[in-house]
């Protein structure tokens, strides 16, 4: 441990300033333990997030239409496991271990998002969460660029650049589909109907009903609230939808030309803390398939180490 | 298990200086490289790869940053502004 010659208050006041002031945090850095907490919280929630949206998506893989289709697919997948890895590495600075992660995922006291333990059902959902599911991931991870902790900024700049392909092949895979045969059209507007509602769920609660905001806006990890970056992906998405004319299930969805914003109905809010508190479709499936997965690694693991013990007694 | 981290840095194209990109876990260096590869140049970022093991690095620490480079705080003349040059001489 580093002995600090300065008391816990001045130490506080000089990490503030020095947040305040745009600069970085790094991992050598004093900081309060509870912005430490509060970012191994967050970053391991997000790579949680990363590894289980593996899930739907690669439950599509062997059925992918056609040859281009499934690399697209793959690439994407094998991205979202890169991204997973970047942010533990992110959150392994802070002092904390990847296997405390995922026995705490495992054991249920981490989170993951919620949108993805909802099912594909069909192969347009996996064009649906291209679009929508990784378009508001981007609005968010775009603010996160800024966030004051270097090695979570650092990650999310590099996820940014990659996480741009995933949402252009999810919407150029739509172009087809919704100018398709009636069926083609059906499917996709059957896969916007249940998952945009999902999506507008990713941005949190409301700013007053959010448990981690205000301490997170002034220590600068969060840089713009949950209720303003939801505005920012309805307002750029609306668009959008209209180019596939697919309609957006939300009869309350209008130009508010006063505001310059699109208003947007109220979100089912029981529906969302039902799947945060482990009630969704396929809450219980994608943890039982992360802790197999990691159970059938274990003799890779075994391997290994077998591997690595005998290296160093020759 | 407790693989060793490796710090990664990659030269994005020849005449460039290598960069740090990030860290892995691996068993060793041959395989932190073909973790690197896998992980970090998924779309040709990168003509070379360095891995080095954390432990491996000597850092100098932040907290003593003030008193470890105040050595050269109190020698501008290591600058070139340093030195005032009539206006009328050209090319310095």
């Amino acid at each position: 441990m580093t002995e600090y010659r300065l008391s816990d208050g001045e130490l506080e006041a000089a990490f503030q300033q020095r947040v305040d002031e745009e600069r970085k945090i790094e991992p050598k850095d004093w900081m309060p333990e509870a912005y430490r907490k509060n970012l191994i919280r967050q970053i391991s929630q997000h790579a949680h997030s990363e590894v289980i949206g593996m899930q739907p998506e690669g439950n599509w893989i062997t059925r992918a239409p056609t040859l281009k289709r499934k690399m697209i697919l793959l690439a994407k997948v094998q991205d979202e496991a890169g991204h997973g890895l970047y942010l533990y590495g992110a959150a392994e600075t802070l002092g904390v271990t990847r296997e405390e992660m995922i026995q705490a995922l495992h054991e249920g006291r981490a989170k993951y998002a919620s949108i993805f333990n909802y099912p594909t059902l069909t192969w347009a959902d996996v064009g649906v969460i291209g679009w929508l599911v990784d378009s508001a991931a981007i609005v968010n991870q775009i603010s996160l660029q800024r966030t004051s902790y270097g090695p979570y900024s650092r990650a999310m700049i590099r996820i940014c650049k990659e996480e741009s392909f995933h949402q252009r092949q999810g919407f150029e895979m739509l172009m087809p589909l919704a100018s398709g045969s009636p069926e083609q059209k059906a499917m996709a507007q059957d896969a916007m109907d249940r998952w945009w509602w999902p999506t507008l769920m990713m941005f949190g609660p409301h700013d007053s009903d959010s448990m981690h905001s205000a301490k997170s806006m002034q220590w600068k990890i969060k840089r713009r609230s949950n209720d303003e970056l939801r505005q920012d992906f309805v307002d750029q998405t609306v668009p959008q939808a209209e180019y596939l004319d697919l309609a957006i299930p939300d009869p309350d969805l209008k130009w508010n030309e006063e505001r310059g914003h699109y208003d947007f109905g109220e979100i089912d809010w029981d529906e969302f803390w039902a799947v945060v508190s482990g009630d969704g479709l396929c809450n219980r499936e994608r943890l039982d398939r992360h802790g197999e997965a990691h159970r059938e690694g274990e003799w890779v693991r075994e391997a290994m180490r077998a591997y690595e013990e005998k290296r160093q007694s020759t | 298990m407790k693989l060793p981290l490796y710090e990664v840095f990659v030269r994005s194209k020849r005449g460039l200086d290598h960069r740090h990109v990030g860290s892995l876990h691996a068993e060793d260096g041959g395989q932190a490289l073909k973790l690197a590869r896998d992980c970090y140049t998924r779309r040709g970022e990168g003509v070379s790869i360095w891995v080095v093991r954390s432990g491996d690095i000597v850092a100098s620490q932040e907290e003593d940053a003030a008193s470890f480079f105040d050595p050269s705080d109190d020698k501008p003349y290591r600058h070139a502004t340093f030195y005032r040059l009539p206006p009328e001489v050209k090319n310095l």
